[in-house]
């Protein structure tokens, strides 16, 4: 059998994913106070790197990304809760959030928040669950 | 201080994703898991004494003012549910340590369990109507991946309805909650009965209660909605039977007695007199006529899970101090037993290999310990004085004669009866009887099974030796739900 060519897949796809990740990061970064957020951030992460899967073969991308998604996904889950849980330990309510704003080199003015770790974590477990359960279901037919 | 009351959820939720990350090591997965359960029993018991001696204890989450933010309460039947689904999730965990395959618990069993005590424990303590929509959602998530744990085709097949019929209420109670949303404009569940008392509108807010009902009985397992439990407690092991069985329609029950307490008591008359008492009576009934139909030692279990549900449906409808104390009282007899028995039919399944009535016998010859045990368990579930199952039915059926509920307490009566046929129908069947085991499987030592099963069959006889303060205790938490306005001043702080 011929061997299909997928050249005008894969050059795309070295377009695309760098602007879908890009932008999916801009979207966890905006996520606390305009539209995106973690949740999308990481599917849309998970949508770029599906892409990378699609067009080179899973078999390809495994031997570049060595990542265990399961582990991400327990990771992802530690930095919600435990994010929730350092204001308790200065006393406060469970999930009180802080923000405030600092001048950084390079990025100038920033507002720093702590409902960005809690959102990274959301990113984290979406990215690596959404990820984790396409696989499972391409690897089944073996 | 109140920030304690939120560690019932966190612990397990920050524990739970530890144990994911170490997905491949079982051994240290069971020592940290249960040294989890156990401190968050300990914790449990700790928040019932402090709830009980300085009354309820309100958490805003992240500082957002109640009602606007999500609060978190912890009041009388709070703090007694969630010690309850703690004992209950302890003993089950320590029995799937001798019970639960290699290959089972490889697939993510203790995290999926710890994540089902955050579902079941937020329920319990959520103050927010939206919020117990969504613990709701995290108990039944993992309870899907519990119930097909293993996936074997006969799990996958059952289980199956009831991922349906869940998804399908689940949808029907967002609906609902918007509806009660557009009537009175909040979701925190003190405002919600505030406004409920001040806005005179009956008919709309029965439509939006009966809605409710309907979500929360197909949860719970109340007529006409039961048909999906008795097939799909069939299928899991043991372990993962006795927590469902214990634990999941009684979270269900709750959330009918919290909303149908705090917030639709404006037409008692119609909704709990008329409808809650109707559908608990059917319930009763159909549950005790399957579980005598049946000849299958977890199948009858399950079939009385469903008529014992009615027990206290039936008190919160005939709604008087006694009959809810009586309710209250009757959950936390039905937890310990029903637990109680499920692990038993896991241990005699564990000795003949079968949870056929019909292929068993004689087992009181070579496993006295378990026979005597499971017969204690029995006739306390049948209700026979001095134990627990007489004193919970007791104050349900003299309040149901009081009030002139003269049928659903003939009912009751009836149920009560049939309960215990059954029970010594197991206990004939499979105790009493010619022996039908090899003589390999007579030597099977069951005793580690008995162990973690030993509180749970001391704490039935407790409740019924020691019935006269527990109820007093009970009938002060069916006080304190039944004048909502102490659980209104407590969140809203007026």
């Amino acid at each position: 059998m011929k061997k299909p060519n997928n050249m005008m897949l894969q050059t795309l796809t070295r377009l695309i994913i760098l602007i879908v990740l890009s932008f999916s990061i801009y979207l966890l970064l905006a996520g606390h106070n305009s539209p995106g957020g973690g949740f999308i951030g990481g599917l849309m992460t998970a949508s770029a790197i599906l892409i990378l899967y699609l067009s080179f073969g899973l078999n390809s991308i495994k031997k570049v990304i060595r990542l265990d998604y399961i582990k991400i996904i327990g990771i992802g889950l530690l930095f919600a809760s435990v994010t929730g849980v350092v204001s308790m330990v200065f006393g406060f309510p469970y999930l009180k959030q802080f923000f405030d704003y600092f001048r950084l080199p390079i990025l100038g003015e920033v507002e720093l928040t702590t409902a960005l770790p809690f959102d990274l974590g959301v990113y984290f477990v979406v990215l690596a669950s959404a990820l984790a359960i396409i696989l499972t279901i391409a690897e089944d037919d073996k | 201080m109140s920030n304690v009351i939120i560690l019932p959820v966190i612990i397990p939720f920050i524990i739970g994703a530890i144990l994911i990350l170490l997905y491949k090591r079982h051994t240290i997965q069971r020592v940290i898991s249960g040294i989890t359960m156990l401190a968050l029993l300990a914790l449990s018991v700790y928040l019932a004494i402090y709830v009980y001696q300085h009354g309820t204890l309100v958490l805003e989450v992240g500082d957002w003012e109640a009602p606007f933010g999500i609060v978190i309460v912890a009041d009388l039947l709070s703090t007694l549910m969630l010690l309850l689904s703690t004992l209950v999730g302890t003993v089950c965990l320590f029995f799937a340590f001798q019970t639960i395959a290699r290959d089972r618990e490889k697939q993510f069993f203790y995290p999926l369990y710890l994540f089902l005590m955050i579902g079941v424990n937020g329920s319990f303590l959520t103050g927010d109507l939206f919020n117990l929509f969504v613990f709701f959602e995290v108990m039944l998530i993992a309870s899907y991946g519990l119930i097909v744990h293993g996936g074997t085709g006969y799990q996958l097949r059952e289980s199956f309805k009831y991922v349906i019929i869940n998804i399908f209420a689940s949808a029907l109670f967002i609906v609902g909650i918007a509806w009660i949303y557009s009537i009175t404009g909040t979701m925190n569940m003190a405002h919600i009965a505030q406004r409920v008392s001040e806005l005179d509108q009956t008919g709309a807010l029965n439509i939006v209660a009966i809605m409710l009902f309907i979500v929360f009985a197909s949860k719970g397992a109340l007529f006409p909605l039961y048909f999906w439990l008795p097939k799909s407690y069939y299928g899991p092991p043991a372990a993962i039977a006795a927590l469902f069985g214990g634990l999941l329609t009684k979270v269900g029950i709750y959330a009918i007695i919290r909303t149908f307490t705090v917030i639709f008591n404006h037409d008692t008359g119609f909704t709990h007199k008329g409808l809650i008492v109707t559908v608990a009576g059917f319930t009763m009934l159909f549950g005790v006529l399957g579980a005598v139909s049946q000849f299958d030692f977890k199948r009858i279990l399950s079939y009385h899970i469903i008529s014992q549900v009615g027990y206290m449906v039936m008190g919160l409808g005939i709604f008087t101090p006694l009959a809810v104390a009586g309710a209250i009282y009757y959950i936390a007899h039905h937890m310990i037993v029903k637990t109680a028995l499920f692990l038993f039919a896991g241990a005699t399944q564990k000795i003949t290999g079968t949870t056929d009535l019909k292929k068993m016998g004689g087992l009181i010859g070579t496993h006295p310990w378990l026979a005597w045990l499971f017969f204690i368990t029995a006739i306390s579930l049948a209700g026979i004085p001095p134990l627990s199952g007489f004193f919970s039915k007791f104050p349900i059926i003299l309040a149901g004669f009081e009030e002139q509920q003269y049928v659903i307490s003939a009912v009751a009566l009836l149920v009560g009866l049939l309960t215990l046929f059954s029970m010594m129908k197991i206990f004939s069947y499979a105790f009493w009887g010619k022996q039908k085991h090899t003589a390999a499987q007579a030597k099977i030592p069951v005793g580690k099974l008995l162990l973690p099963i030993l509180p749970l069959v001391a704490l039935t006889i407790i409740l019924g030796f020691a019935a006269e303060p527990i109820f007093t205790y009970s009938m002060e938490v069916a006080e304190d739900i039944m004048n909502p306005t102490n659980y209104i001043e407590s969140v809203l702080k007026e």
